[in-house]
This record gives structure tokens, sequence and C-alpha cells, in this order.
């Protein structure tokens, strides 16, 4: 069942990684290029960083699967899938900000993209390292960028809080999730999580873990207790990267404060980040551990309590926010405990399905922060309540925002309708296992979270639409950020009328795990 | 081609409608009857070619498919029509245009009012012609969305608690279902979503499983039908919505709830149907003698009418429970069919006084018998046929469920259910003399002006099917006769 992926020599490796290589390259041209643009010229800058990203997809196209410097890097599937989903956030938030650096940022533009695009060669390295060294590098290169961009606005309090708050949570997690794979390495003896396909015989965690199995039944090692602290240290790196509670608090503070494109970048490009580092550590490197103290399933309870608790707490604290951006900000960590629902459950719709959620996420989440950015861009106004009366004067972009609103809140038939049915379906599709029950539970909280979400999502359109009077407000939009908003149109109607190409190329992920293998 | 064509006539026509500048208000009203009239005249042809060619038997007729639209998670576009569905088809057609031609009284922002009109009528058409598990769980769903935004923009003073009500309630109904169904997905081999299929597997569940997925079920339905206790999202959007909403509301989505327990719940899980049937038969008891006296209590003619509907769903209920006898089974439909035909008028005749007198409160009128003739008798007719007067529909429906309940059902049970029709010409008389009888105040509604032309034409056609159905039953009970005695022999498996 497995396809072989093809081991290639150096001249390859150039191809496997030219996307990465010209993203980096292009990234200081577009600071190069911003030096000789004049200020008058507010859009060559952006211009210059869009059309990299859309080389950098062709690159992508015809870089192809294989893996290379001596199993470092690898693109399989699952590496691809997801550097499309960081190539097309980079590309909606580049799209969304013409705007800001039209007005607010006129004299940075250049390290304004530039940073976007070298926080997006690091996502795309961390998608396609095997091992944790570079996966950390990877996690690093895609944060430090962040941390500077939250904090673009230097004369604004908000944005500076919020670059610090980030800044500090940021360097204590990474710090944590470097401490918990130190234990990885002390008790393997190796950096490589997982084998690659069609290479069976090499050293790697996931096998060795897998060897001590005798542990759980010959008992009287102690290394299960040591691997025990370093899931937790990990789950809890991860946990901030993905702002699963208890690790969430950081979230709405960082993404109010941040420029809105960069919020929007932060919640998506970032989320899926965390989420293939979370596939590579726990899905692949410690899937075949099984100890006495710890077992794949026990790892899956605990975060299964924080996907619950994320669900609960995102989508009820979200009903009381007056500010979009919170707002989102609240959504979004409710989106990411639905994801972690496909995460836990150990089959192969559960993998697809995270890909796949995540891809729809991409559209609707990018799509309403590029709405929220067009209106702020005309109003200067992130409150809920400024919307009133806007399907009026500018029913294009009412109800563009509604169908964002009403895709996230999974209303059929739009993708976020077909995603959280392949996340459900996988976790009720895993209770056939033993010791899987729980999970019943789990897609209960998610479903009835998702009937609360439903209030807040179209709270938004309620503002919009059911008043009486007209709003004050018309909204025009620049030729980027239409663009942005028509990609993310057709990508939540594909996702949701026409998904099966998607679930074609997500069901192939599934491959790359080594559960694949054991069941 | 011609079940398809029902779904997406009414989709292209909102594109249409859509594309249409706003202004030309006219315009979009006429266009939107038009193209809703190609529907309707599409589902009186598949009534009548049903009734020549297929109602011998209990078979699916009309197939599409089963054509692959995602197979990644076995999920086919799948559409077929029997003899439970067809009439429903027939009332949608009928009542979505008559709908259309009654909201010409809208006033402001037409052109969305219309677009969202006809993905409602689309989303229902698609509900009665699915038989894709997915499918028809797309098409329950879409349909919230135009029916929120309709009660929440062109409603009555309370239409954003109303709409969202609305919303929740039918949501939260939904994932009860979403469970469900992704529960007979996965316990099926090979795993298929085709109901047809499905309805075969779900008696081999264990019972435990069967209760389950039953109850799960039912409480998507009830929500939708609904039965008490899960019945009060319904006033408030009856009495929020603009009448022809209200029309569309009651005349079919309640219909949906009592069609899906017909085509999925009862079907699918025999063992639980046999065990929770009494209780089944205890809330509809409840129902309709709630709804009766709450009916009594009311000021406010179109509360009235909302709370006598709970009642009539309880006759629905009360029938459903006595799934042993084809009577009863006809009795469902023909009660469904019929409360969909006064109601529906019933609330139209609210929304044309409404229209001129600008309150519905039933203590401000008094004589308007003298001022209003044709409208009086139209009102009398229908004040009739829903207390069940013989020679009108209602009076069919009611005397087959209680025929049909009294042999199956507990029949103390029955007994106290009788006691609605008593009730219910209590509430309608009340209504009918305290409005058109007595004295007239003639300072306060002396302006007032008859029924028009174009009203006439909306509720004339229902007072028409009203009577020929109340007279001449048969031609409705053979179309359905096959498929319903074929429907009692599988859930009595």
């Amino acid at each position: 069942m497995n396809p072989q992926l093809p081991i290639v020599n150096v001249l390859d490796t150039l191809r496997l990684m030219s996307p990465e290589l010209f993203l980096f390259v292009w990234a200081l041209v577009v600071i190069t290029v911003d030096l000789f643009a004049s200020r008058k010229n507010d859009s060559l800058t952006g211009y210059t960083a869009l059309v990299g990203i859309v080389i950098a997809g062709g690159f992508l196209a015809f870089a192809g699967e294989g893996v290379a410097f001596g199993r470092m890097f690898i693109n399989d599937p699952l590496a691809l899938f997801f550097k499309v989903i960081f190539l097309g956030a980079a590309f909606m938030a580049v799209g969304s900000s013409f705007g800001l650096t039209k007005e607010k940022i006129q004299n940075h533009r250049g390290e304004f993209y530039g940073l976007i695009l070298f926080s997006t060669v690091g996502m795309m390295f961390l998608a396609s390292s095997q091992e944790i060294i570079s996966l950390y590098i990877g996690l690093e290169l895609t944060t430090i960028p962040l941390f500077i961009l939250a904090a673009f606005y230097k004369d604004d309090k908000l944005s500076v809080e919020s670059g610090i708050k980030y800044f500090v949570v940021g360097a204590f997690s990474s710090a944590l999730l470097l401490y918990g794979l130190s234990f990885l390495y002390g008790m393997t003896g190796t950096t490589f999580l997982n084998g690659v396909p069609g290479d069976p015989s090499a050293t790697h965690m996931a096998s060795l873990l897998a060897a001590s199995h005798i542990n759980y039944f010959g008992g009287g090692n102690s290394s299960g207790f040591v691997i025990l602290i370093a899931n937790i240290c990990i789950l809890a790196g991860v946990g901030f990267k993905l702002a699963l509670p208890p690790f969430h608090q950081w979230a709405p503070d960082v993404y109010e404060g941040a420029p809105t494109p960069v919020a929007s970048f932060l919640s998506v490009g970032s989320k899926a980040a965390g989420l293939v580092a979370f596939m590579k550590i726990f899905l692949m490197g410690l899937f075949g551990y099984i100890s006495v103290e710890m077992k794949p399933n026990d790892w899956g309870m605990l975060v299964g309590v924080m996907s619950a608790v994320a669900m609960i707490i995102g989508n009820i604290v979200a009903i009381r926010q007056t500010n979009i951006k919170r707002m989102l900000a609240y959504s979004s960590i409710a989106q990411a405990g639905y994801i972690m629902i496909g995460m836990i459950a150990l089959n192969q719709h559960g993998v697809s399905s995270v890909a796949f959620y995540t891809l729809v996420y991409l559209f609707a989440n990018m799509g309403a922060f590029a709405a929220v950015t067009v209106f702020e861009d005309n109003t200067g106004s992130t409150e809920i309540g400024n919307y009133k009366g806007l399907a009026q004067t500018s029913p294009f972009f009412a109800a563009l925002l509604s169908i964002f609103m009403l895709s996230l809140a999974g209303i059929p038939p739009l993708g976020g309708f077909i995603a959280k049915y392949k996340v459900f379906a996988a976790g009720i599709d895993q209770t056939s296992f033993p010791g899987f029950e729980w999970l019943y539970w789990l897609v209960g909280v998610g479903l009835l979270t998702s009937v609360f979400s439903l209030y807040y999502y179209v709270r938004v359109i309620k503002e919009m639409y059911f008043a009486k009077d007209a709003s004050i407000y018309t909204m025009t939009f620049n030729k980027p950020i239409l663009m942005v908003l028509i990609i993310a149109l057709i990508g939540v109607l594909v996702t949701g009328l026409y998904p099966e190409p998607i679930f074609e190329f997500a069901n192939k992920i599934y491959y790359s795990f080594s559960f694949s293998v054991i069941k | 081609m011609i079940l398809s064509s029902l779904i997406f006539l009414p989709i292209i026509g909102m594109i249409i409608v859509m594309l249409m500048p706003k202004e030309k208000e006219d315009l979009i009203k006429y266009v939107a009857v038009g193209i809703s009239v190609i529907p309707m005249v599409i589902s009186f042809w598949l009534t009548y070619d049903y009734f020549v060619n297929f109602s011998g038997s209990a078979a699916m007729a009309y197939m599409e498919g089963p054509y692959a639209w995602i197979p990644s998670l076995n999920v086919n576009y799948h559409l077929g029509v029997d003899g439970i569905s067809v009439p429903m088809l027939f009332l949608t057609g009928l009542l979505s245009t008559i709908s259309l031609i009654a909201s010409f009284s809208i006033k402001f922002r037409v052109k969305e009012y219309f677009a969202f009109f006809l993905l409602l009528e689309a989303g229902m058409m698609g509900v009665f012609v699915a038989l894709d598990f997915f499918l028809f769980y797309v098409f329950w769903e879409i349909m919230l969305v135009p029916m929120y935004f309709l009660i929440g923009v062109w409603g009555g003073p309370r239409k954003e608690y109303a709409s969202i009500k609305f919303f929740l309630y039918t949501l939260f109904g939904s994932i009860f279902m979403l469970v469900a169904i992704l529960i007979m997905y996965f316990t099926s081999d090979p795993h298929t979503l085709n109901m047809l299929e499905l309805v075969e597997h779900g008696g081999t569940l264990s019972h435990t499983l069967q209760m389950t997925c039953f109850i799960f079920f039912f409480i998507a339905f009830a929500i939708k039908v609904p039965v008490w206790p899960f019945h009060t999202w319904l006033p408030d959007a009856h009495v929020q919505a603009p009448t022809a909403v209200s029309v569309i509301l009651a005349g079919v989505l309640l219909k949906m709830g009592t069609y899906a327990m017909l085509r999925i719940n009862w079907p699918m899980f025999p063992d639980a149907l046999q065990t929770l049937s009494f209780w089944i038969a205890v809330l509809g008891v409840i129902g309709i003698i709630y709804g009766a006296l709450v009916s009594l209590a009311q000021t406010d003619l179109k509360k009235l009418v909302a709370y006598s509907s709970v009642s009539h769903m309880g006759y629905c209920m009360l029938a459903l429970a006595a799934y042993g006898s084809v009577t009863a089974m006809a009795g469902v439909l023909f009660q469904m069919i019929s409360h969909g035909l006064i109601t529906g008028a019933l609330f139209l005749m609210v929304g044309v006084l409404y229209d001129r007198a600008h309150t519905r409160e039933i203590s401000a009128f008094g004589g308007l018998g003298s001022k209003l003739p044709v409208y009086t008798a139209l009102m009398l007719m229908f004040s009739m046929a829903a207390l069940g007067l013989p020679g009108m529909s209602g009076f069919v429906s009611e005397f087959m469920i209680f025929v049909g309940a009294f042999s199956v059902l507990n029949q103390y049970l029955v007994g106290i259910a009788v006691l609605g029709v008593v009730l219910g010409a209590a509430y309608m008389l009340r209504m009918f003399q305290n409005v058109f009888l007595g004295e007239f105040n003639m300072a306060k509604w002396g302006g007032l002006t008859d029924i028009n032309g174009r009203e006439l034409l909306t509720v004339v056609p229902l007072a028409i099917l009203t009577l020929a159905v109340g007279i001449y039953p048969k031609s409705l009970s053979d179309l359905m006769s096959a498929t319903l005695e074929n429907l009692v022999q599988i859930m009595s498996r």
C-alpha cells in the first residue's frame, strides 16, 4: 500500500527544495526592491511579494515528491499539502495588506512583506523536516518574524503589547518544546522522528520507541516516566502555538493588537505550522511507543480534554466579544479544538480530515479576516456594532462576510460543513477500536458547541442585514484584497460543493504515518 | 432529470433575481413568481403522472442516480419519490407560488426577499426527494439560512429573537440527526448513506443502538414538527414572520418533520418503534390538548393559528404512533396535506386583515361580516375546515386518524385526544364570533376594504383543494396506498 518515495542525489535536492530556496531569496529581493521604490508608489513592493509567492507555488508543483539530505528533508503528500496551505495563507495575507502599507506602514513596506515571506519559508521547512532539529529550526523561523510583525505599529500601544506578549509566550513555549525534544533524543539517541517510506531499515525514534514495547509487558524500566515528562513538555510547547487551552490566553490580545493581515496570517499559517509539528512529533515519532505510563491512547485523551476545553471556552467566550478581531481569535481557538478531534482519531479519516479542515479554515478564516481588513481600511473600526446596516450600502461585502461566517459555523453546502463532517466522522469511526469509546463524548461536545458557535457567527450577519437603516459607510475595495476575497469565496464554495479532488490528495497523507502500517 | 429540475429551477431563479437591478421591484416580483410557476407545474404533472403510472407499486419512481458526488465519503447524488413524497412535492410547489404572490405586499429590500424565497423553495424540494442521508441533511440545513433571513429582515417587532431562536433550535436538533447518521453509516457494512439500504440495515442493529438512533432522529424531527415540548420556537417564529413565510413554515416546514419520521425514523428502527410508540402517542395527545387549550387563550389572531398548528400536528403524532394501521398512516398524510392547505390559508387570511387593519388583536374587531362579506365567507369556510367539519379535508384526516388509532392504540388515550376536536371547535368559533359577528365599529373600521383580486388568487385554490380532498378523498388515498401498505409492513417487521 505505501507508495515508495525516491531518495534523490544532491542535484535533485535543489529541485526538491526549490520553492523554499526561491522564496528565501525572493524575500531579500522584496526588501531590496523597496529600497529603490519611491514612497509614492505604494503597491510595487506588495506586488513583488505576491508574484514571488505565485512563482514559489510554481516551483512547488515542479518539485515533486522525494527524500533528500540524508532523510532530513522529505517531500511527501503531507508536506506538499501543507506547503500549499502555507503559500495560500502568505498570498492572502500579503494581498490583504495593501491598504495598510498605503497609509499606516509607509516606511517599512519591504520589511513587512519580507518578514511574511521569511515566516512562510520557515513553515515550509517545518512541513518537510523529518527530524527534530530541523523541525525546531523551522518552527523558530516561522515564529520569530511573526513577533516583529505583530508589533509592526510601533506607535500603537496595543500593537507593541501584542508583539511583546507573543514574544514572551512564544519564547517560553519554544523552550518547553526543546526541553521535551531533548528527552526524546536522550532516550533514543537519534534525532530522526520516523522512517521514510521505502527505506525501512534506518533507525529512528518511532522504531526505537516501538521496540521498547517490551516495557509494557515486562515492566521494570523507568523510561516511561521520562517519556511522560517529554510528552507533557512537547504538548505544552505545541499547545501554545496552537492556542489550545490552557495555553490560549495570549491569542485574543495578540490578534487584537496586531495589524489585521498579520492576525490572519497568525491564525491560519502559524496554526497550520503548529498542526504539522504536532503531527510530526506525536503521530509520527511517538505513535509506536507504548508503556504503562503513556499509551498513544493516553496522550490522545489528554489532547482530547484540551480539545474539548478549547471548543467550550472558545465558543462560549466568543459570544461575549464586541470586537470582531477578538471574536475571531476565540473562534480560532475553538476551530483548533475541532481540528484536534481529527488529530486524535488515528485513522485514515483522521489525518486527512486534519489536512482538509485546515485548507477550508484557510479560505474561510482568511476570507473573514480580509473582509474585516476591508472594513478597517474604510472606517478604522473593528467593532461589530459598526457593521450595522452594511447589507444595504455594500451588498457584495455583506454577502461575502456572511458566507465566510456561515462556513466557519459549518452550514452546508459550504466547505466548513464538509470539514466538520469529516472530522466528526473520523472521531466516530475510531470509537470502534477498544479504548477509544470516549471519542463519542468528544464528538458530542464538538457538535453541541458548534450550535453555540452559530450564535456569534450569525450575530455579525444580523448586524449587517437586520438593521432597518442603511449604514453610513460604503465599502471600497483595492484590487489585491478583492482578489483575496474572491479566491477565498471560490475556495469555500469548491470545498463545499466538489471536495473530491482535494479528498483524493488528502487521503494520500495517511501513508506518511506509521499507524497506516500497524493497522 | 425531472426531480433535479424541481431543485435547480428555483436556484436558477434565485441567480436571475440576484442579477436584476434592485430598483425594478415590480419586475423582480413578476419574474420570481413566473419562475416558481415552472416547478409548480412540474410538481402537478408529476403528481398526475405518478398517479397514473406508478401508484400501483411501492417502489421509488423517477429515480436519479446514485451518481457519485463525494466518493471519499460515500456520498451520492440520489433522488427518488414514492407515494409519501409526491403529495409533499405537490404541496411545496403550490404553496411556494402562492406565497410568492402573497409576498407582493413586501415593500422594502424586495430583491433580497425574493432571492431568499427561491432558495428556500429549492431546499424544501430537495428534502422531499433526497434518498441519500448526506444530501438530505444538506437540504435540511440549507433551508435554515434563507428562513433565518426572511424572518429576521422582514419580520415583526421581535424578529431578531424569533429568527435566531428558530435557527438555533433546528440546528440543535440537526446535530442529533448528524450523530445518528454517522452511527448508521459506520455500523453498516459496506458503509453506505443510502436511505433505502439503511432501512434494511437498521432492523438488524442491536436494541440499544436502535433506541439511541431512534431517539436522536426523533429529537431532530420532533423539533421541526413541532412535538410538545419542543414547540416553543414555533409561536415566536410564526408571529414574527411575514405572512408568506408563515404560510411556508406551517404548510411545508412542519411537514418535513413528519415526512422525515415516515421516511427515516419509523421504518429504520422497528424494535425501538415498538418500545416507544406508546410514549409517542402520549406526546401527541399532550400536543393536541395543550395546543388547543393555549389557542383558546390567545388574543392575537396569528398566535391562535400558530398554536392550533401545535394541536393539529399532535394528531399526526398520535397517528404515527399507531404505525400498525394503514388507515392511521393514510390519516397522517391526509392531515399533513389538509393542515398545509387550511393553515396556510388561515395565515394568508390573517395577513390580509393585518395589511388593512395593522392589528391582529381579536378584541379589536367585531362585526366585520357586514363590511367584508367575501372575506368573511372565506374565513368561515377555513375555520370550519380547521375544526373538522365534514365535507372538508380536515374532517377526513381526523376521522382516519381516530379510526386507525382506536384500533391499535390505548383507547382511553385516543378518547382524550378526541376532546381536542371539541376544543378545536371552541377556539375557532370563539375567534369567528368575536371578529366577524356582533356589533361593527364603524368609526374605527369603516375604511376597511374587502379582499382584493390578488389575495383571492392566493386563497381560492386552497379553498378548492380543501373541498376537493374533503369530498373525494379516494384520489389522494389511491395515490399513496401501495406505498403505505409496504411501509406498514416494514415497520411491523
